[in-house]
């Protein structure tokens, strides 16, 4: 069992401590817009919040993430109001299958919250998430929207 | 109703429907429904013809048959419906038939396939008179119900108007009455020139779910008493399952059951994935490797360069003049050799279905391009028939050809039998779906041409070695042996047509078909065929001293439509014009699908092995744009998947199996690497192209082009990793 704060909620799962973060999300607390893409944290689709750093969950143990404030794309929004990076993504259709783009929202909030305003390297530097449709033209542009707003 | 995912309908309303319109149903052409037993969508409104429900509310759903993968063509395809409808866009969402509703209906929807870059170009015509159709009977309602002509009513946004009374009605208000017309039998379609919603870059119906987690993909399908499996199946290809020791893994964390699925997999069934794959990691596995194990990379290539050689038996696809004489009498003459790995499309999701069978029931839950296909897959390996099956389409987390196949759904059927009554969801992990993806062909090309005196190419000679996807997937496409897909860029006429004239031409392709199995892989045989003709171009035009461009333009007298493409990217690039200090240029273009293309790229290189793309400039003519904001995601879109396979990509055989094994072995571009594509389109009208796949051709020869311009040195085969060459 372990006590997993996601969301602002605490949730009592049955889940051995060494189960990838990821797994226990999507599985046992049941959030599935957090994804599977390689599970050796390499492509980001499964980026969440631990304590507000993105952090790659497939690599992450439930030990390790327990006691710490655990946010996914469920809970990025506050209420009914979308989070900046959510609004800017539907504006400028930035998706295209869109499964990486969970993992792609999380990093970019994270970034922005360091840096409100990126350089084209900042971007660079700190989106490392694998978009097999290749978005990125769209995702660099939304960014930008978003810091000169 | 949540669109993308499964739509309901009333399957009562819908048994009577179809009984009272009978047999003679052309696929889609003909709007067979209507007259007194009105078809409902479960919620209870009304569809006018097959592709259109209207709701009270004024609210239109319009029905999708092909698949959404990301391309954008769920909303282009709407927009092709609703043009003709004349609804209001703002009430528009959609949703898809199950193939199981389409096939008791006769294929009321038509093919649900969704790949060859055919979504939009393959259903246009009926899916417009889908709209059309149902437009006409809710003008006819209106006008009966206020008993004047028909001819004297106009619609905008949903309204009909009748301007001599000064009457107004909705969509919403006449459904009813129009459900129960007769359909006309024949609808004039719009002239283009009047078209209000194709051509407009619209946004797409289906992001907002993209961007709270909350789209549904086939990995996120939950069903009441769900367990989950995950496989292995022998990683040599054509080997089977020999033995596996289940004790060892018998009470392990979650595990409910170890399934052997069918001759060559097997399976762990357990409360978690994590659980069922933890548990499979444990399971001591035999496998009958056979023949094929002794297969490596190195024993393919030698058995393609075999077939290279002149006396090695080929098929001609493409001919005229007498080639090989003109190259054995001409004055000057280069030959060159160029080759192409395999590739795994390497979908983000990786493959999944989730079954649920019963003696009497089968259903499927699954990302797929092919719900059809899937269908099919189910029947199959359940043993049911049609009647007792349906798939049920969900997003795919990206498709690129792949999910065009269906092993992925007959494994999860096979097992889901193992245990009737229990959904059952099968996730491939990311090594499985390396180990066991469908392949780009692998193949190599040895070319010649020929120069007269005055460095005029008299001939060329395009011999292909290697692998035919339709010997493997389609045989019954095969034209005497022939793999006509194979010449896709270099076809005499067609949809993907050569775009040059020589005098004298041969080419041909000596079929070898290695044990790995190739599969259709996003721009398919355009890939290779587009690097071999074009950086062979390149080095043509070298040869004979002259500009690239200069030495295309001369051959392309005769190619118009191929011509001005690859003149919208010379411009846009200003080929015209030195580029900046440091900067080298690389040009190419290649028809597929229907659509004409070109792309030019501007890259540095730095210590002869560091590529930096500073501009990429892509041109297509489609014929028609539908939705030209999506063709421009689409178009940068395909460059990422073309560069990635360019720099990145290649799968290599060892022991008859696939050596990568994830994202760390098998790389993809990162946002750092990707360069703004600037694209332009082209459309001249009078056709329909495809745009998810054409443009993928170009991206690599350009830059290819650009390196040698840049550093004196042709690469001739991919990736750039196994030469040390990569991004700066």
């Amino acid at each position: 069992m372990a006590d997993l704060t996601i969301n602002g909620k605490t949730f009592t799962l049955d889940v051995e401590p060494d189960t990838p973060l990821l797994w226990a999300i999507r599985e046992n607390a049941g959030l599935t817009g957090t994804k599977y893409g390689c599970g050796i944290a390499q492509c980001g689709a499964c980026t969440v919040h631990i304590d507000g750093v993105a952090t790659r969950s497939c690599g992450v143990s439930v030990g390790e993430a327990a006691g710490k404030k655990i946010t996914t794309i469920e809970g990025l929004a506050s209420g009914n109001a979308l989070h900046k990076v959510q609004e800017a993504w539907i504006a400028q259709d930035v998706p295209q299958c869109g499964y990486c783009q969970s993992g792609m929202i999380m990093a970019v909030a994270a970034l922005l919250s360091e840096k409100p305003k990126p350089t084209d390297a900042d971007i660079d530097e700190a989106i490392t998430n694998i978009c097999r449709c290749g978005t990125f033209q769209q995702v660099r542009e939304a960014i930008h929207t978003i810091a000169s707003a | 109703m949540n669109k993308h995912v499964s739509p309901r309908m009333n399957r009562r309303a819908f048994v009577i429907g179809t009984a009272a319109v009978g047999a003679g149903l052309a696929i889609g052409l003909d709007i067979p429904f209507g007259g007194p037993a009105v078809v409902r969508a479960a919620d209870g409104s009304p569809e006018i013809g097959a592709w259109v429900v209207v709701r009270p509310d004024d609210t239109v759903v319009i029905r999708i048959a092909r698949s959404e993968m990301g391309q954008g063509s769920l909303t282009g395809l709407a927009q092709l419906v609703a043009e003709e409808l004349e609804c209001d866009w703002s009430k528009v969402s959609t949703e898809y038939p199950t193939p199981g509703q389409s096939v008791a209906r006769k294929r009321v929807w038509g093919d649900f396939s969704t790949g060859g870059s055919r979504g939009i170009r393959s259903s246009q015509d009926y899916v417009r008179k889908g709209g059309a159709t149902a437009r006409v009977m809710l003008i006819q309602a209106a006008a009966e119900a206020w008993k004047v002509p028909a001819s004297e009513c106009t619609v905008a946004n949903s309204v009909i108007t009748h301007a001599p009374s000064g009457k107004t009605t909705t969509y919403g208000k006449v459904a009813e009455a129009a459900a129960k017309l007769t359909p006309p039998a024949d609808v004039k379609l719009k002239d283009p020139k009047d078209w209000k919603l194709i051509g407009k870059g619209v946004k797409r119906l289906d992001t907002a779910e993209k961007t709270t987690g909350t789209m549904i993909y086939g990995i996120d399908v939950k069903l009441p008493g769900m367990l989950n499996a995950a496989i292995k199946d022998c990683p040599v290809f054509g080997g089977k399952l020999k033995s596996f020791d289940e004790a060892k893994i018998t009470g392990m964390m979650g595990v409910k059951k170890v399934v052997k699925v069918g001759d060559t997999a097997v399976a762990v069934v357990a409360d978690t994935w994590w659980h069922a794959k933890t548990a499979l990691e444990a399971l001591p596995i035999v496998w009958d490797e056979g023949d094929n194990a002794k297969v490596s990379s190195e024993s393919i290539a030698k058995w393609l360069t075999e077939g290279l050689a002149n006396e090695q038996p080929a098929y001609v696809g493409n001919k005229n003049g007498d080639a090989k004489a003109a190259i054995a009498g001409a004055a000057k003459k280069i030959e060159a050799v160029y080759s192409y790995p395999y590739q795994n499309h390497a979908t983000m999701e990786p493959m999944n279905a989730t079954a649920v069978y019963t003696a009497d029931k089968c259903e499927v839950w699954c990302g797929t391009q092919n719900g059809e296909a899937a269908f099919a897959a189910t029947l199959e390996a359940s043993g049911l028939p049609a009647e007792k099956c349906d798939v049920h389409k969900v997003m795919p987390g990206g498709g690129f050809g792949r999910r065009g196949q269906t092993d992925y759904v007959r494994q999860a059927v096979l097992i889901a039998k193992e245990m009737p009554g229990t959904p059952i969801k099968l996730l491939w992990s990311r090594e499985e779906d390396m180990a066991h993806g469908r392949y780009h062909p692998i193949t190599q090309c040895k070319m010649t041409g020929a120069f007269d005196a005055d460095n005029n190419l008299v001939a060329l000679h395009y011999r292909l070695s290697g692998q035919s996807i339709l010997f493997s997937l389609r045989p019954e496409a095969l034209q005497n042996g022939m793999d006509p897909a194979a010449f896709q860029g270099v076809a005499q006429t067609g949809e993907a047509a050569f775009g040059y004239s020589v005098p004298n031409l041969l080419v041909e392709h000596a079929m070898r078909n290695p044990h790995v199995p190739p599969g259709f892989w996003r721009g398919v045989n355009v890939n290779h065929n587009a690097i071999y003709m074009e950086c062979f171009m390149d080095e043509l035009a070298q040869a004979a001293g002259q500009d690239p461009l200069e030495f295309r333009r001369k051959l392309m007298g005769n190619h118009p439509k191929h011509l001005a493409v690859l003149n919208a990217v010379a411009e846009k690039i200003g080929w015209s014009t030195p580029a900046p200090q440091g900067i080298y240029r690389g040009i190419a273009q290649v028809m597929g699908y229907g659509s004409y293309v070109a792309g030019a790229a501007e890259i540095s290189v730095t210590d002869g092995n560091k590529i930096k793309v500073h501009r990429i400039v892509a041109s297509t003519d489609p014929g028609y744009v539908v939705n030209p904001a999506q063709v421009e995601r689409q178009i940068a879109g395909s460059f990422v998947y073309g560069l990635s396979a360019l720099f990145y990509g290649g799968c290599t055989v060892k022991d008859g199996k696939i050596e990568q094994t994830n994202f760390d072995t098998y790389n993809s571009m990162r946002i750092n690497e990707m360069p703004k594509v600037e694209s332009v389109m082209v459309p001249s009208g009078g056709f329909w192209g495809g745009v998810g796949e054409p443009t993928i051709g170009v991206a690599a020869p350009a830059v290819l082009n650009a390196y040698f311009a840049a550093t004196g040195k042709r690469i001739r085969s991919v990736p750039l990793r196994d030469q040390n060459i990569t991004f700066a």
